[in-house]
């Protein structure tokens, strides 16, 4: 972490951001402020007003109300100034055409004054060496996405905007960008990202504020955020151990169901019922589910999350 | 040594956004076809259709004594009687009446010691045979008299109009309609792709300002086009002879502000198009008729007097004029002045226009 951002301690400060297309209210009345050196995500299903959002924020659209600073600069409108202070990773792979993964991460290099070197450590930190003479349109989802932050950090910046940086890659590429994500943040610097994913929000973010239709429902960190919701823990039974009746009859459970002879037990004070199942030698093949986002989701909009 | 840090060696922005957009197009085989080989197809169709259809004799009336022809010794005789069918005839008016309706192919006579032919255009080759094969009749005829000062000279006149040998008029005309679709289809695809692909609003994030990028795409669409023009002028000369007259740097400030003129066509399509293909279509769909109707593929002098009227709001037509006043005509530098106005006032009002239209989202 620079001294100068600690001190300041705010990377993002946005206040009551609007934008409107025809009838449809994209982003309604957004404000947030995001703390230097935090990770922090932006949840929602897709046409929640996610990338808009981000793309006010980052200075690329004009927002109909509202405004933004990052890093104490006003974002809107371009600020030549606050520009080599920012990296950004948009949504689709803006590349030059037909360029080599070592020549794209170059460019950009040079866009932002850096030397070749540098870009090519880089390039060997995102785990690009190998395919450094491919061209980008060779190069696999996880790939691609690794390259656009390698593009978007190649200057250094103290502040990051990644927009759905795991979207379409696979489960084991999506876990080696969350390391590669935590080691930039370790660095200090500051991490802002959206996602569809409730897990990667979950997994990643200090905080997240969860969107829907525009605006957002909650802020907050995501252990919080579920705590907050007062939502029972779910404990599986596998089938045999113990009956419906049984499982009911247990102090401390709300509700018991039988869901294909799984006795599935709702309860808030899952510690003790867990001990009493425990008495009674039913924990072979127990599984305990406490609530997640998805929940917090579920609870904040009424309905099911899909992403 | 190569620190990861090292800040020093780094390419300029400008230079670095130029060098990015060279590869992407050399890397293109699609494009270089389209810019390079395609154009340079119809410079060898156009200059082969036209230069070796030669077959026929060519007749010749010839007025009074020649005495080049009269006196060419026997060997001479016979190889000049393989490309000429000679008659005589003492009326020079009616000779010349005769070439004028093509009866006949050209008319010689003696001007005191200098050969004059006088012939059309109408069949370009035979006229272009005709120069060649005389002249070389009078440089052989001044050989053998050696030593002695020249006897014979030379000199050919045009009876019927300016027009051109075949390659003199094609590859000015060929190469404004080459020049156009390679800066109009350059333009076209990446403000589309550009777009499309969200670069430009990455390009946009950077601290790099917009005027270096719209001058680093200006520099390559330039440059390739002068590649294009040497291409042409190389293949034209040394394959089909083509002569360049006095001004023909003028052309290259010409196919400057063409280029330019054609990038703001192309912006325009890339503005109004939805995709690539169709920003690339459109600006095809816009060069190709244009090329026709401003006499790119064939001169226009035999067109309807309202068509060539319509030409004259074509901006090709005035690159195509301008380029060949100066490249084959002889024209001085008062030639480029009204092209260079015109394709201007083009570039300023369809770069304008385009802006208007853009817009940033695809959708």
């Amino acid at each position: 972490m620079t001294s100068e951002t600690a001190q300041s301690g705010v990377a993002i400060e946005a206040t009551g951001l609007r934008k409107v297309y025809g009838d449809l209210v994209a982003v309604d009345d957004v404000s947030f402020s995001v703390g230097s050196g935090e990770i922090f995500g932006i949840l929602g299903p897709n046409g929640a007003g996610k990338t808009t959002i981000l793309e006010m924020v980052e200075g690329l659209r004009r927002p109909d109300a509202g405004s933004c600073t990052l890093l104490g600069e006003a974002s809107w409108p371009r600020n030549q100034r606050l520009l080599p202070r920012i990296g950004v990773q948009l949504q689709a792979s803006a590349f030059f055409e037909r360029l080599t993964a070592r020549e794209q991460l170059r460019t950009f290099a040079s866009l932002y004054g850096v030397g070749p070197a540098q870009a090519d450590a880089w390039l060997e930190r995102v785990g690009l060496g190998e395919k450094a003479d491919t061209r980008t349109e060779k190069l696999s989802g996880g790939q691609v996405q690794r390259l656009a932050i390698a593009c978007a950090l190649v200057h250094e910046p103290e502040l990051v905007f990644l927009d759905e940086p795991t979207a379409a890659i696979d489960p084991q590429a999506r876990r080696n960008l969350w390391d590669l994500l935590r080691s930039l943040n370790a660095e200090g610097r500051t991490l802002v990202l959206t996602t569809h994913y409730l897990d990667e929000a979950e997994a990643l973010c200090d905080r997240v504020a969860i969107m829907d239709r525009g605006s957002i429902l909650q802020l907050d960190a995501p252990a919080a955020l579920v705590r907050g919701l007062d939502a029972p823990v779910r404990i599986f039974v596998a089938p045999h151990q113990v009956t419906l009746d049984e499982a009911a009859a247990i102090e401390g459970v709300d509700e018991a169901v039988d869901d294909e002879s799984t006795i599935v037990v709702s309860t808030r004070r899952p510690s003790e019922v867990l001990a009493e199942l425990a008495a009674r030698g039913a924990l072979e093949g127990l599984q305990v589910r406490a609530a997640t986002l998805e929940d917090v989701f579920l609870d904040l909009t009424g309905r099911e999350y899909r992403a | 040594m190569n620190t990861p840090r090292a800040r020093g060696r780094a390419r300029s922005p400008f230079w670095a956004i130029s060098v990015a957009i060279v590869k992407g197009f050399f890397r293109d085989k699609a494009s270089v076809f389209f810019a390079l080989i395609f154009p340079l197809m119809f410079l060898v169709l156009f200059g082969g259709l036209f230069n070796f259809d030669s077959s026929a004799k060519i007749t010749v009336v010839q007025v009074g004594e020649v005495s080049l022809v009269d006196d060419l010794p026997a060997g001479a005789r016979e190889a000049f009687d393989e490309t000429f069918d000679v008659t005589r005839s003492r009326d020079r008016a009616a000779a010349l009446e005769d070439v004028r309706k093509g009866d006949a192919d050209v008319m010689i006579e003696q001007d005191g010691d200098a050969l004059v032919a006088h012939y059309t255009q109408a069949d370009q080759v035979k006229a272009a045979v005709t120069q060649g094969t005389l002249r070389a009749f009078v440089d052989g005829a001044n050989v053998a008299a050696s030593g002695q000062p020249p006897t014979y000279s030379f000199e050919s006149e045009r009876v019927e109009d300016e027009s051109l040998e075949a390659i003199q008029f094609v590859t000015p005309g060929l190469l404004g309609w080459a020049i156009a679709m390679s800066a109009s289809f350059g333009a076209a695809a990446t403000l589309q792709g550009w777009r499309q692909s969200k670069l430009m609003r990455r390009l946009q994030l950077s601290p790099v300002p917009a005027r270096t990028i719209v001058g680093a795409r200006v520099l390559v669409t330039v440059l390739i086009a002068l590649v294009q023009m040497a291409i042409f002028l190389g293949l034209g000369f040394f394959a089909f002879g083509l002569q360049l007259t006095g001004w023909w740097w003028l052309s290259v400030p010409l196919l400057v502000l063409g280029t330019l003129c054609f990038m703001s066509l192309g912006l325009l399509a890339g503005a109004v198009a939805k995709t690539t293909e169709g920003a690339v279509n459109m600006a095809n769909f816009l060069v190709l008729p244009m090329a026709f109707l401003s006499g790119s593929f064939f001169a226009l002098d035999a067109a309807p007097a309202w068509l060539q009227n319509v030409s004259l709001v074509l901006p090709l037509r005035h690159l195509n004029d301008g380029m060949l006043d100066v490249m084959v005509r002889g024209a001085g530098p008062e030639a480029v002045v009204q092209p260079a106005v015109v394709l201007l006032a083009f570039t300023v009002a369809m770069t304008a226009l385009a802006a208007k239209l853009f817009r940033w989202d695809a959708d």
